[in-house]
């Protein structure tokens, strides 16, 4: 396996194939539809054609009257009685007195085929009497806008907030007014972000089973097993430690799999089945109709500049709606959006505004792309306007060691300065634009996350390894973890397996989110590891009568440690792992822990782009992405990590946004209408992987997932900006409005 | 609705199965035949996920009929690799991390492939139009074309 360049271990930082690739390319890995179970049946779910409806009459009879038709379920079959956030998962899993949004679940059906669930499904009969409603951010905050839900405003919001306000949040430092006074100029702007879905292309799976003992088994996509398991336990009043969840394959998550949707209703229709295991597979539709979408936003941005680039002040106002329940991110779209500059005074203030939409999931970074667009476009056009070039501006505002951040607390290593040097040495910023070109920089930022972590490791007879992780491997995380295993331990790569496992063999990992799984999982295994080589040492002390203290692991052996210990030959991993049934029993490490040490991760875009006068459409002509990656164990897919996430915030620059009719229903629930980039969109993405190591992980990984998402909103209004001189401040920047943009001023 | 029998070929192999005449070919192959490997990401022909060839055209399964594949010859990701040798393309999708989630990775195989078979020197714009039906979210399509690059190369080498 060649090495990089400077490389300083003998494994970390290698490319070796992924352990899990040979049944990826074959067709044999199994997601989360592709498990059948003896007796099954399908379910299908009846979904609210309405945006907001009071649900007067379900009627099942003629679903049941068809033969094969083994169940049907409404929110009468789940426990009353629930509270705050396991309230919220039921009321989302299946409705209550109220439809809450256009897709929304009321019953759902099991039967002997998905056709006939499907055929069942549309049996169901339900009487809805329709209520006002209302999907966009600035229509739901207003005081007169239809109420989503009296009293789910918490403690946070203040009296005499419009009613759709559930959270509040005011926060900064520093004096703002005297900040303003001192710029040269002061700038302001309004922004919108539309509601983009994490795209993942495997649509939500699970075969769920659960018998009227109470306890039950379940086979689904998930970026989080336990999390699956608690709350399917919550909405379901069972006992946690009854139902058994086991992670498929994940065909793609992005945050969207960390919760849940109709994973509860395939339990409950077991139950109501007689324990007949239940399958349940979305269709598109469902997917983009009922799952995941992002929070839509609408931005105020106030900054003050000096003639220099020197900020001064900076204001941030964001509303943001994320669906008929808590849960929009503004709180992180506001510790993100200034998070790249060293402010001396700053204030922000945010609205989580209920709507009559999906419950908004996680999505990459969630809040931070929203942020970014606002605050790294309103920089852009000061840049411009000053005469100032927009990373030596990035350079003299940025945040270093040791600096309070914008959102309070103070960083720790972070790399933003290595990063934005190493962008102006890349050779993209030599090329050569020509007309209706134009070059868009921004940055993006996004921390890092401990999370309950639990790992074991153990030794096998042979001398090899077997790992067991929590979290699901979405992109390379196996690779990443047995790279990192090997090393500690001194073996070969290929000898160290590592399963991602059920929640029966753990004990709670949260999901593969916030950036953690290399982190989390990864610091957990070095720690299992080095835990299992104190074991090996002493196995070797006993054998040669000396102290255990006196014995140190080198290069996959315990050897005595120096000449005062002893004269014996290195005994080898193979060795010790071979008789350890009579030295004492199996060799294993386990360590669980929330770790702490995480490392946040800046990262700046750069992109080129060609603006067609005529119809308005953008090319993207060139793309760079260099991210701090604190140290990049497995490289080859790091690069994946920033190429997939430069490529996602693209789509949401571009083309994605979620359509809403008058009535208030999704407009574009297929992939036909709700765009994600394809191949033919794309220029190769280049990437420049910046190592500024983080102290708190034994290898010194960043996570480095999220980021990427964050720069291309700006980063393409940005160049927009430049090839065209007009300023699009609303997304997606289709070539309609870019267009009209052009058009409206004369162009 | 009563069943059709339907007698095809698969990978080389004569199968057959009971078709609802409403199920998707794509619905036949997962369902009645265990051959999970092709996916649905959309049902709708946009996503490309359940790529197969039908008498050697590249077609989405899940818009063609399980009644359709009568007396024909389908590939699937499954009959790619041959006696326990992967295909370049395989190969390359693994050694340049061309896949992270994997699931649209049987249907990028299948479609590269008939593209390899059609233009075996394709440009780079080419394989970008030719994959353009095939929606991958994970990486940003730069290591799927890179890795198609490379099997192209290696397999005109071999030629």
């Amino acid at each position: 396996m060649p090495k990089d360049e400077f490389q300083k271990y003998r494994l970390v930082g290698t490319r070796p194939n992924r352990p899990d690739g040979l049944d990826k390319v074959t067709g044999r890995a199994r997601y989360g539809a592709d498990i059948s179970a003896p007796g099954m049946l399908w379910g299908a779910v009846v979904r609210s054609p309405h945006a907001h409806a009071k649900i007067v009459k379900i009627d099942a009879s003629k679903a049941l009257a068809l033969a094969g038709v083994k169940a049907v379920i409404t929110r009468a079959d789940f426990p009353d009685g629930l509270t705050g956030e396991p309230w919220n998962l039921q009321e989302n899993t299946i409705a209550g007195e109220r439809a809450l949004y256009d897709g929304h679940a009321v019953a759902a059906v099991a039967a002997t085929s998905r056709l006939l669930a499907e055929e069942a499904a549309r049996l169901v009969e339900v009487t809805y009497e329709v209520l006002p409603h209302v999907t966009e951010v600035d229509e739901a905050i207003k005081p007169d806008a239809p109420v989503i839900r009296a009293g789910a405003a918490d403690a946070s919001v203040p009296e005499g907030m419009p009613p759709n306000v559930v959270r509040y949040m005011e926060f900064g430092h520093g004096d703002v007014e005297a900040g303003f006074a001192e710029a040269d100029i002061v700038r302001e702007g309004h922004y919108l972000t539309e509601a983009t879905h994490q795209g993942y292309i495997e649509p939500h799976a699970c075969l769920g089973q659960m018998g009227e003992d109470g306890k039950g088994e379940m086979w689904v996509t998930t970026q989080g097993q336990w999390y699956i398991r608690k709350m399917c336990a919550d909405v379901l009043g069972m006992e946690v430690s009854q139902l058994r969840v086991t992670p498929s394959e994940i065909g793609g998550g992005f945050g969207g799999k960390t919760t849940i949707f109709m994973e509860p209703l395939s339990l409950a229709l077991s139950k109501k089945a007689g324990g007949k295991p239940v399958k349940i597979v979305m269709s598109r539709s469902e997917v983009l109709r009922a799952t995941g979408p992002t929070a839509s936003a609408s931005m105020d941005v106030k900054i003050g500049m000096k003639k220099d680039g020197t900020i001064t002040a900076a204001t941030a106002n964001f509303r943001m709606q994320g669906g008929a329940f808590p849960g929009a991110p503004v709180d992180m779209a506001l510790y993100c959006a200034f998070a790249a500059y060293k402010l001396p005074a700053v204030h922000h203030v945010g609205y989580d505004v209920l709507a009559n939409r999906p419950r908004a999931a996680a999505y990459r970074a969630p809040g931070s792309p929203n942020g970014a667009f606002a605050v790294e476009s309103l920089v852009d056009q000061m840049c411009l306007e000053l005469g100032l070039d927009p990373i030596e501006v990035r350079l003299k505002n940025a945040v270093r060691e040791g600096d309070k951040s914008s959102y309070g607390p103070k960083f720790g290593s972070i790399g933003l300065i290595e990063t934005l040097e190493a962008t102006k040495d890349h050779p993209n910023l030599q090329a050569p634009l020509g007309p209706n070109q134009g070059r868009g920089v921004a940055a993006g930022y996004w921390f890092n996350h401990g999370g309950e972590t639990s790992v074991s490791m153990a030794i096998s007879e042979d001398g090899t390894a077997q790992v067991s992780v929590g979290t699901p491997d979405v992109g390379g995380g196996r690779a990443s973890i047995a790279l990192m295993v090997a090393e500690t331990l001194g073996i070969r790569y290929e000898d160290v397996r590592v399963n991602v496992v059920e929640t029966g063999a753990l004990g709670v990992n949260e999901p593969t989110h916030g950036s953690r799984a290399t982190f989390a999982s990864g610091k957990a295994a070095v720690e299992a590891t080095r835990q299992a080589i104190g074991e090996l040492c002493k196995r070797a002390a006993a054998d040669w009568g000396i102290d255990p203290e006196a014995v140190e692991w080198v290069d996959g052996a315990a050897q005595p440690a120096g000449p005062n210990a002893g004269k014996f030959p290195p005994m080898s991993l193979a060795e010790i792992a071979g008789k350890m049934g009579s030295t004492g029993g199996p060799i294993s490490g386990h360590h669980e822990s929330v770790p702490e040490g995480v490392g946040a991760s800046f990262g700046v875009h750069v992109v080129d782009v060609e603006v067609d006068p005529e119809t308005g459409r953008t090319t993207i002509l060139r793309y760079l992405v260099v991210q701090d990656a604190g140290t990049a164990i497995h490289p080859a897919y790091v690069e994946g990590q920033y190429q997939g996430g430069a490529v996602q915030g693209i789509g949401w620059a571009l083309n994605e946004e979620y359509v809403y009719g008058k009535d208030g229903r999704l407009q574009n629930p297929i992939f036909l209408d709700y765009r994600v980039p394809v191949a033919s969109d794309l220029p190769m993405i280049d990437t420049v992987i910046v190592e500024v190591p983080n102290p708190g992980h034994p290898y010194g990984v960043r996570g480095v997932g999220e980021t990427g998402i964050t720069p291309p909103l700006p980063a393409i209004a940005n160049a927009i900006h430049r090839a065209t001189g007009q300023r699009l401040r609303h997304l997606p920047m289709t070539p309609a409005k870019v267009l009209a943009a052009i058009k409206a001023n004369g162009g | 609705m009563s069943k059709i029998h339907v007698t095809t070929t698969v990978n080389g192999d004569a199968v057959e199965f009971l078709a609802d005449p409403r199920e998707t070919l794509l619905d036949c192959l997962r369902d009645h035949l265990g051959l999970t490997g092709s996916k649905e990401g959309c049902g709708t022909g946009d996503c490309g996920a359940c790529s197969v060839t039908l008498d050697g055209v590249l077609v989405s399964s899940c818009l063609v009929l399980g009644v359709e594949a009568q007396g024909k010859q389908i590939g699937t990701i499954e009959g790619m690799a041959t006696d326990g040798d992967l295909h370049p393309l395989q190969r390359k999708f693994i050694e340049h991390a061309a896949l992270q989630c994997g699931f649209c990775t049987p249907g990028i195989l299948v479609a590269a492939k008939a593209l390899l078979e059609k233009k075996p020197d394709p440009t780079e714009t080419e394989i970008r139009y030719w994959l353009a039906g095939n929606l991958c979210r994970c990486t940003g399509y730069d290591k799927i074309v890179r890795a198609v690059q490379d099997a192209a190369a290696e397999m005109r080498e071999k030629a």
